[in-house]
């Protein structure tokens, strides 16, 4: 519990209502979309300009107090859990698009826009900003900002950090930095824009954006491929890719996934195949026909069992459908849902698929794995029961093989979701020990009291099994 | 204690569903106004979890945010794992209600309204007697012109001001029949649900009702012994009182042998539907209900059904029309499209899509009463949007949000520009064009 003198000078701040410390506030803030993660803050604090979290930042620094902050609480790695309590920074109330400039092709947003709400602003200008987060529709561009949130348009269009031009950001002393602008080149100094990208709220407290925006592509089409044999699947992601066509989207669901959604939906996929892909183009309405054409082509070439082009917007809705049930279909299934990342060059998407049904049967568990199969991004989804430790145990063990395999592959431990808690026992298998070192160094430099965010990305130790916190 | 009470009734696994993805925050007419993610569905189901689990103690403040929920159901349909949003808030109300202590006139007006009146057709009746008379005495313009008005709860005095007329009659005695015979060939037989409120103040809605029901081709029967819903109990914590009521009405439509049962209120429709549910752990009644529940249909639903689209006739005159849906017909009986394609299908009608028209108007019961300054951001806000159509008819499909919108064209100044209809009165406005209209009042 804070002293009341210094929750007095966060309501000063902001305002009674926009200051919460009764019970039903703090519980409510005490987790985020990672399963089995809680703990409680001290306060939570509501602000509403740049300048209001600058001075919640000199009254955190002035009374050594942790900060965390939060966007929508829609990341899977428990980044915005306060682990050590603290204030809970929510930035919400920032919800303002300052400009959408149509000369440069930038938008500059506060913090808490919701990503699709930048879609919908820039779409009706005829622009296009194309990170898509399974999760846009709650999740902040400040949340996709830092954890660099990818999408299903990542193969061609790249993650939120190709789209990030400059940030304003208030730094643990309370300084406030503006790097980058509404510059297509920039290489003056250290690019302390990439930097913040991705940082997990370790670093700064980004408040303002500058994002970069493309014409919006004319058409856009999509069709299924199902294979009675995984590695087929993944050999027709390469061949697609060799033979110069980058698909606007290239999904993988694997037979478990299949099966469930089928089971969910009844749409008539096959549940004797092995995996489905589901491939989209945009574009010039031209090119995207081709596209489609020389993807099928391929498709059958490698023996497809079953293709589907969606011909009317009503039948891409359906060939959709496949894809966007898949974490519904699942979360029905058992009342804990682990939803994890893991990352392999895409040549090695069937190993991993492999190695990850190898795991999932020694550990008698029950996994499920789709993802974004052309950039090799795969979400094994692991349905269980929080209330079962001994399982749960598990499932841990049978993860962190997982982690393991993805690296062996010569891929990462999170693709998309970043390191938080859950994967900071990992980190140092992926960026080594001279890696932790310099990004240790990089903290320091920024945050020498350990204030933002703490706890977070470094684990104590490493090889550590995640503990879970069971509240 | 709450505590014991809401462990007692709160159903653990479901709670354990929520993944937390915050995916029906955006649906969330509570979250959006306030920002509070407390406020939110995600929230709620956290505050209940964490009082499950033994996180929190349920203090004022956990029942002040149980209570400002609308029960609007706009988490449902968005939420990826189907957590049942609506069944875990009105279990955690029944453990609110069985353990809250109210003041003395409180528990008076609770007990009249849920015990002594609303199962009480007879009395609703009587009551709709009183008020018609109140209305038609002359005492109603008197009351206006003095003002009394004023001295009301804001909220009172808007409802007061657009009460509908009142009847001491139901549909039943209105028509000396339960069973009224389809006009033309027989296709179908069709138990009424005639509410209970909606059978005193929208007497005219359920006759318009069996109008169009008979010219389609359903035979009518007004199944005897029915009551009300149990919607408003259930709402307010008052469940046991509610599975009192369905099994009278489970009772009631059974022995009528009829082959689907239509509402034509969505607030009511929803909690028939779920009925089973209701009664899942009554093994007597539990099969029944299921009975029950599998046969109820809307209105609308069936006029779709039963009736080609090109078979409307014509508005008198060309009219823009929009549609506000209501929150338990659209996320409890899951009925969207139908009515729109009902609006579609009147020749003169314009029919313009209103902007957040699935968004609640902040009636939910009596929510606007017991919430006014949400209810009232609310209806401010829905009111904007209604304006922005310029429709000349805004067409509704529940009574409680016909009033609410009703009280809204009042407030935004609509009044002479607009006005709201149930949409079973908009379409016997219209009738068929084939000339097969059947004259209920003889
Ligand atoms: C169903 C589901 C699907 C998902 N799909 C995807 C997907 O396809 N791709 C993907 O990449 N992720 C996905 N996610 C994960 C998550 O939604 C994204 O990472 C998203 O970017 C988080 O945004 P948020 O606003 O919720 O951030 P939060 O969860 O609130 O915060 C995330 C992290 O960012 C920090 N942070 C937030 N705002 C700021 C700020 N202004 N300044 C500094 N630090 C800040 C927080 O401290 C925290 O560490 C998914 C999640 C769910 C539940
Ligand atoms: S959408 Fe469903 S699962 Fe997700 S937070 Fe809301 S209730 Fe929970
Ligand atoms: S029922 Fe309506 S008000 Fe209540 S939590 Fe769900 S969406 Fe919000």
């Amino acid at each position: 519990m804070l002293p009341e003198h210094i929750r007095s000078e966060l309501r000063a701040i902001v305002g009674e209502k926009h200051c919460l410390d009764r019970q039903e506030a703090l519980v409510a803030y005490s987790y985020d979309a990672t399963p089995m993660q809680q703990s409680l803050p001290d306060v939570v604090v509501m602000p509403q300009s740049t300048e209001e979290v600058q001075q919640i930042m000199r009254v955190a620094a002035k009374h050594q107090i942790p900060i965390v902050t939060r966007g929508a609480g829609s990341n899977l790695c428990a980044g915005t859990i306060p682990v050590g309590g603290g204030i809970v920074l929510v930035l919400n109330r920032m919800n303002q698009i300052v400009e959408i400039d149509e000369q440069n092709l930038t938008i500059t947003v506060q913090p808490g826009v919701r990503t699709a709400d930048i879609h919908q602003a820039v779409e009706a200008h005829g622009l296009f900003y194309p990170p898509d987060p399974g999760s846009m529709v709650i999740s902040t561009i400040g949340g996709n900002i830092a954890l660099n949130s990818g999408g299903l348009r990542g193969l061609k269009y790249g993650t939120t950090k190709d789209y990030v031009l400059g940030l304003e950001a208030v730094l643990p002393n309370g300084e406030i930095i503006r790097t980058g602008g509404k510059l297509m080149k920039d290489v003056a100094g250290y690019d302390l824009t990439k930097l913040l990208v991705g940082s997990e709220g370790t670093l700064a407290i980004i408040t303002q954006a500058i994002l970069k925006l493309i014409p919006k592509p004319q058409t856009q089409r999509v069709m299924l491929a199902m294979y009675a044999d995984m590695s087929q699947a993944a050999r027709s992601v390469s061949d697609i890719i060799a033979n110069r066509i980058i698909p606007g989207t290239l999904e993988f669901l694997d037979q478990g996934t299949i099966r469930v959604v089928e089971d969910f939906k009844q749409i008539g996929l096959p549940t004797d195949v092995a995996a489905i892909l589901l491939i989209g183009q945009d574009g010039e309405a031209e090119t995207v026909d081709r596209d489609i054409d020389k993807i099928s082509a391929i498709c059958k070439k490698n023996d497809a069992v079953q293709i589907k082009v969606a011909t009317t917007p009503e039948e891409a809705d359906e060939v959709m459908t496949a894809r966007r049930s898949a974490l519904a279909a699942l979360s029905r299934m058992r009342p804990t849902t682990i939803l994890e990342d893991a990352t392999v060059p895409r040549a090695q998407i069937a190993p991993m698929v492999a190695a990850i049904q190898e795991i999932t049967e020694r550990y008698g568990l029950h996994i499920c794995t789709f993802g974004h199969a052309g950039d090799g991004n795969l979400h094994p989804t692991c349905m269980t029961d929080a209330r079962n430790h001994e399982e749960i145990e598990r499932v841990e063990d049978a993860f962190a093989e997982i982690f393991q395999a993805a690296i062996d592959l010569g891929g990462t431990i999170t693709g998309e979701h970043g390191v938080g808690i859950v994967k900071a026992p990992y980190l140092e298998w992926k960026v080594g020990a001279a890696g932790i070192e310099v990004m240790k160094g990089i903290k320091q430099a920024f945050d020498p009291h350990n204030l933002l965010n703490p706890g977070k990305m470094f684990a104590k130790e490493t090889r550590n099994r995640v503990v879970v916190n069971r509240a | 204690m709450l505590k014991e009470a809401l462990i007692d009734k709160l159903d653990y696994e479901e709670l354990s569903n929520c993944m937390r993805c915050g995916f029906c925050q955006p649906a969330c007419p509570t979250f959006r106004e306030t920002g509070y993610e407390a406020a939110s569905p995600r929230g709620r189901i956290a505050l209940m979890k964490a009082v499950a689990d033994g996180v929190m103690q349920p203090d004022q403040d956990f029942v002040d945010q149980m209570n400002l929920c609308l029960g609007c159901r706009a988490c449902e349909p968005v939420c990826p794992a189907g957590v049942p949003y609506g069944q875990l808030i009105e279990q955690t109300r029944e453990a609110i209600e069985e353990v809250q202590e109210h003041p003395t006139w409180v528990k008076a007006v609770r007990k009249l309204a849920f015990t002594h009146l609303f199962p009480r057709q007879d009395r609703l009746y009587r009551l709709g007697s009183m008020l018609r008379f109140y209305q038609r005495s002359g005492m109603q313009k008197a009351v206006r012109k003095l003002g009394v008005l004023r001295i009301l709860p804001k909220q009172l005095g808007e409802m007061e001001a657009i009460m509908p007329d009142a009847s001491g009659k139901g549909i039943t005695q209105y028509l000396g029949a339960t069973v009224i015979p389809a006009v033309g060939e027989r296709k179908l037989r069709v138990g009424m649900f005639h509410g209970c409120i909606m059978d005193v103040l929208f007497n005219e809605t359920n006759l318009n009702t069996v109008r169009l029901l008979t010219e389609a081709g359903c035979e009518v029967v007004i199944a005897q012994g029915q009551v009300c819903c149990g919607a408003l109990h259930a709402h307010s914590g008052e469940r046991e009182e509610a599975r009192n009521l369905a099994r009278k009405n489970v009772e009631a439509f059974s022995k009528a042998e009829v082959e689907v049962i239509v509402s034509n209120a969505g607030g009511c429709g929803a909690l028939l539907k779920e009925y089973d549910h209701l009664l899942e752990n009554d093994p007597q009644w539990h099969e029944k209900a299921k009975w029950f529940s599998s046969r109820v249909k809307d209105i609308s639903e069936l006029l779709v059904e039963m009736v080609e689209p090109d078979t409307w006739a014509a508005l008198p005159e060309s009219k823009r029309i929009t549609y506000q849906s209501s929150c338990h017909l659209r996320n409890g009986m899951k009925v969207t499209k139908e009515p729109v394609n009902l609006l579609q299908s009147i020749p003169n009608a314009t029919y313009v899509p209103l902007r957040e028209g699935d968004r609640c108007c902040g009636s939910a019961g009596i929510y606007n009463l017991v919430q006014p300054e949400m209810a009232g951001n609310l209806l401010d806000e829905k009111m904007g949007h209604v304006a922005a159509t310029q429709a000349d008819i805004l067409v509704t499909s529940n009574p409680g949000c016909l009033l609410q919108m009703k009280a809204g064209i009042k407030r935004a100044g609509l009044e002479g520009q607009m006005e709201a209809v149930h949409i079973v009165d908009l379409l016997a406005g219209v009738r068929r064009k084939n000339g097969t209209s059947s004259d209920l009042r003889a």
